[in-house]
């Protein structure tokens, strides 16, 4: 046999590339139950992170707080869903009517907090992150921000606590959403935080996040918190609401 | 295909020369000190000692099991298609390794983030099957691989260990000098440490280290 001819060429390389894609599929398939937990275990981390707990057992800590896991879509929940089923990056895209959302609401402490999952466009690549808000369902409690590709040094800063300081007693809805705003340098007052020198556009990317996944959660939240006193079917209230 | 019979008397399996194999690299022919190879990796990861071992354990087991296979399969491998051929194993092996430390390792995984997939660039594989395992029996081949992958993790632990004391004050992430009482004395961590200027500087410090010890790398002028 001619290891050097033309067939014996094809013929190994073809041979080579199907038992190195077998090889891969089967690594690929039998890890994949490994990583998918640790990927679940690190956003069950974040979440909790962004009412300021962290410890040694995320996955058990979250069972302890974590009360409800809702799906919301116009201000209603969605009966019989959970939010793992829920791909961000694709709900972020659809108008805000026939979006489908996930909330998480936790008890620790004796308070509750409201969990807002994020996710936009930063200058590279996607950003996401969590906002909790405090009872009220206005104001914020804590944040924490990710991103896939960001400039270390610049947009990447938004993931510091130097940034995420910022937004707790941030007020974000008060009848509409009022949002935070991402300003330069002269930040004041309950709805604006400074952005990050030489990361404009991942600032303004936050910015924007912000805004486009918390106004489905507006009605929810005004509506699951007015006093006990006021009249109590859902319909009126969401009306009201909005 | 070639048909030259090996006729080598039988040799032990850790013999000698063998046994040379694993311990050159820590010395005369290391590869990043001697050959200066894979610097690009050993200046991104060793700010802290636990990414550098993984790092280390990652092309060591790289090296070794792409040696291996490249040598069992050395004289089925067309020649025109042999750097491919490298490629595609290597590649193979590295992603398997990302998978694996995705799946047990996943803090550790997202530090070193690119550079796991950058191993099939580090130019210490592919010299190593280029120079050493098309010509030599699997076994030699394989001792050479985790040689040289060894040789390569060794000195990023160096470099990592003294720039994570320095640099943090910790060790493997246990703090050293705090129980030390060294802060007391006045010292600060140096950030300087933990920027990548400092590991050119520690790596050139530890080559010249090497170098006034093993006068036989020292050229004449």
């Amino acid at each position: 046999m001619n290891v050097n001819s033309n067939s014996y060429t094809y013929a190994f390389a073809i041979g080579l590339v199907v038992v190195v894609a077998a090889a891969l599929a089967v690594a690929a398939t039998g890890l994949k139950p490994a990583q998918d937990a640790n990927i679940e275990l690190e956003k069950k981390a974040n979440i909790l992170s962004s009412i300021g707990l962290t410890g040694e057992d995320p996955a058990a800590m979250y069972e302890e707080v974590i009360k409800e896991q809702l799906v919301l879509l116009n201000g209603q929940v969605v009966e019989g869903k959970q939010p793992g089923t829920i791909d961000m990056a694709e709900a972020v895209a659809l108008p805000i009517e026939q979006r489908e959302v996930p909330l998480y609401v936790a008890e620790t402490n004796g308070e509750t907090y409201y969990i807002i999952p994020v996710r936009g466009k930063g200058l590279w690549g996607p950003i996401w992150g969590y906002l909790s808000l405090k009872s009220d369902g206005k104001t914020v409690y804590g944040a924490k921000f990710d991103h896939k590709s960001e400039t270390p040094g610049l947009g990447a800063e938004i993931a510091t606590p130097m940034f995420t300081d910022q937004f707790p007693n941030k007020v974000v809805f008060t009848d509409t959403y009022t949002g935070i705003e991402v300003r330069k340098g002269d930040a004041s007052g309950d709805q604006q935080v400074d952005g990050i020198s030489g990361g404009t556009i991942t600032s303004v990317g936050v910015q924007a996040m912000l805004e486009n996944c918390l106004k489905p959660y507006q009605a929810y939240l005004a509506a699951r918190n007015v006093p006990a006193a006021a009249p109590t079917t859902t319909d009126t209230l969401t009306v009201a609401a909005l | 295909m070639s048909t030259e019979v090996k006729t080598q008397e039988k040799e032990g399996l850790f013999s000698k020369k063998n046994r040379k194999l694993l311990t050159d690299p820590f010395n005369e022919s290391n590869p990043i000190t001697v050959q200066v190879l894979g610097i690009c990796s050993a200046l991104a990861i060793t700010v802290k000692m636990k990414p550098a071992l993984v790092m280390g354990l990652s092309v060591m087991v790289v090296t070794a099991f792409s040696n291996l296979i490249t040598s069992l399969i050395r004289n089925y491998i067309p020649n025109r298609i042999r750097i491919i051929v490298q490629l595609v194993v290597v590649a193979a092996l590295v992603i398997i390794v990302d998978q694996i430390l995705k799946a047990y390792v996943y803090d550790v995984s997202k530090q070193l983030s690119v550079f796991v997939g950058l191993i099939i660039t580090n130019c210490i594989i592919m010299g190593r099957i280029e120079a050493f395992s098309l010509g030599n029996p699997p076994w030699k081949s394989f001792l050479d691989g985790i040689g040289n992958g060894a040789g390569y993790g060794a000195i990023l632990l160096v470099v990592a260990f003294f720039r994570e004391l320095l640099g943090s004050g910790t060790l493997f992430d246990f703090p050293i000098l705090e129980p030390l009482g060294i802060y007391e004395l006045g010292y600060k961590n140096n950030g300087m440490m933990l920027l990548p200027p400092m590991a050119l500087i520690m790596l050139a410090l530890v080559i010249w280290a090497q170098r006034a010890r093993t006068k036989s790398l020292i050229e004449k002028e």
